[in-house]
């Protein structure tokens, strides 16, 4: 593979960790000031603060990586939904608890399998933004899968609505595991992570939580349109819009 | 001892700069006053996270953003701090918020004005915390112990605040003349509401002297409006903007409070709105907790 191949898809890979915590964020960032009780308003903000601070870091390496001279806010606000490649979970409206709760909850058990191989990443870079973050990711996944358990061994409707948003997002964890070029390049190279053993780490936080919570695993179905390809369904387009009014409505302006 | 004997020894330790703890004998309108000021203020936090969070999602850059998101955690910390100080007091939170909900509580009446643009927010943190401050900064002696301890750690944050609103201003003083317009404007809107923030004047304030009397209060609503002009003016000008002259319209002060300002709906539609979204989810916590309680004696039977 050419020189030019790897070095864009470094970039691309760093660049879809750190959308997936930069649209997560912007999605969490949302509900402050909304949730269902002071303390999970506090907790969801803290987790909304920490994906965002990943996101920061992790954008500032792509944009290193690129060599392009682009910052972190040039490439949160100044990208096209196309360019985005964050996997289509985290785009996901916040709908209701059960949808935060769940989206969450698949998310950080994901996040924390790719944090804790990456903290040997042959990029030293990564791998230290990957060291802080995997103790983040942990708190994220106690707090997550808690409330998946609550909610799921709940009451009647907290259980419906539980097993509702599993089976609304469930469709969106395909892309998570499935290994393309860029993927296969970077694990080749020691950068990135087997996402075969990411798998077999995440169904195992999947299966003991949702055993826990009652709540039954759905199905696996094809799904063929992945965020990280740039192939985001309608929800992303109004998240930017509301994200970077600011840049697109005031060019060069300083803040 | 008789009831005049324990307020006349209760005025005295107050007197002596004595701190009241919640097991203290205390007169009952000492215990009421207190648990309306200090749930107006605990609402206050809570009902101030709104029109900031209203930026959240569009702050123009990750650091502010940040720095915003992290603001209004604060806020909501501010606000679950003092809930837990009032309740020190024989009340609890779930009825202080019913009350809240059911429009029988106040807020500070700040909140109930919008946040149109970016430069609010700036406003907000430098004007409305910094207002919040002044008012605040007496209170870390009040004479009942808990809220005094509250207002220290609380000061500290609402401190931070208010460099971080004044910063989003220096920037925009400092950047293209749509962004100086749009500080200028932030500065029309806040500065007479931020003055309001301190209460009525002296003359028309009722709960003054006995406040002043119990330390509660240190100093009067006119003197704390003073002392926020002759701090906040000078920052004004070199921020090279104009702060408005006239006159505080009462009129307006008095609407707002009574529940006609700009906002006043929304606020309150919101909170009930995420009070009332959130029953399931409080009703499966509460399943959920009572069915592990049987789990738990179970397995110990
Ligand atoms: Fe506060
Ligand atoms: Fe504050």
């Amino acid at each position: 593979m050419s020189a030019q191949f790897q070095a864009d898809a470094h970039f691309r890979y760093v660049l879809r960790l750190a959308d997936a915590n930069l649209v997560l964020a912007q999605r969490l960032g949302e509900l402050i000031g909304h949730a269902p009780a002071l303390e999970e308003d506090l907790a969801l903000g803290n987790v909304a603060l920490d994906l965002l601070g990943q996101a920061r870091l992790l954008l500032t390496h792509a944009g290193a990586l690129e060599g392009q001279d682009r910052d972190e806010d040039m490439l949160a606000f100044l990208r096209e939904q196309r360019e985005f490649l964050n996997a289509t979970l985290v785009e996901q409206p916040n709908g209701d608890f059960a949808h935060v709760i769940v989206r969450q909850f698949l998310f950080d058990a994901w996040q924390l399998e790719i944090y804790t191989r990456l903290g040997a990443s042959a990029d030293p870079q990564l791998a230290a933004i990957a060291a802080k973050g995997v103790k983040e990711a942990r708190y994220h996944l106690r707090f997550s899968s808690g409330w998946v358990v609550r909610l799921g061994d709940g009451t009647g409707e907290s259980r419906a609505r539980a097993q509702q948003a599993l089976e609304a997002l469930w469709p969106h964890t395909v892309e998570l595991f499935d290994a393309d070029d860029i993927d296969r390049a970077m694990l080749a190279q020691g950068v990135g992570v087997d996402l075969g053993a990411v798998q077999a780490a995440w169904n195992r936080h999947i299966d003991t939580t949702l055993a826990e919570a009652t709540l039954t695993r759905p199905a696996d179905r094809p799904w063929r349109w992945y965020g990280k390809r740039g192939q985001h369904g309608e929800h992303l387009g109004r998240l930017l819009a509301e994200m970077q009014y600011m840049q697109r409505t005031y060019p060069g302006a300083a803040w | 001892m008789d009831s005049e004997a324990l307020e006349r020894r209760f005025q005295a330790r107050i007197d002596a700069d004595e701190r009241i703890e919640p097991k203290d004998w205390m007169p009952d309108s000492y215990r009421r006053t207190l648990i309306r000021q200090m749930a107006q203020h605990a609402h206050s936090e809570i009902v101030g996270m709104l029109p900031e969070g209203n930026w959240i999602t569009r702050a123009p850059t990750l650091k502010r953003k940040a720095i915003l998101m992290a603001k209004v955690q604060d806020e909501g910390g501010h606000g679950a701090y003092l809930y837990g100080a009032t309740e020190t007091l024989g009340v609890t939170r779930d009825a202080l918020i019913e009350e809240l909900l059911a429009g029988a509580a106040k807020y500070s009446s700040i909140f109930n004005y919008p946040t149109p643009t970016w430069a609010d927010i700036g406003a907000i943190g430098w004007l409305v915390d910094g207002a919040a401050i002044m008012n605040q900064i007496p209170l870390c002696r009040c004479s009942f112990g808990p809220y005094a301890r509250a207002m220290v750690r609380i000061c500290k944050e609402e401190s931070f605040h208010q460099r971080q609103g004044y910063d989003i201003m220096l920037q925009l003083s400092r950047g293209t003349d749509a962004q100086r317009r749009m500080a200028q404007e932030a500065l029309d809107r806040w500065w007479w509401p931020s003055l309001m923030m301190f209460g009525p004047p002296d003359a028309d304030s009722k709960h003054s002297a006995q406040s002043m009397r119990w330390k509660i209060k240190r100093f009067s609503n006119d003197e704390l409006r003073e002392r926020f002009i002759e701090f906040t003016v000078p920052q004004a000008q070199y921020l090279g903007l104009t702060v408005p002259q006239g006159e505080i319209d009462w009129s307006e002060f008095r609407d707002v409070l009574d529940g006609h300002g700009p906002c006043n709906r929304e606020r309150l539609a919101a909170r009930r709105r995420a009070h009332e979204q959130g029953l399931w989810v409080r009703d499966a916590a509460t399943a959920y907790a009572s069915r592990q309680a049987a789990r738990k004696m179970q397995a110990a039977s």
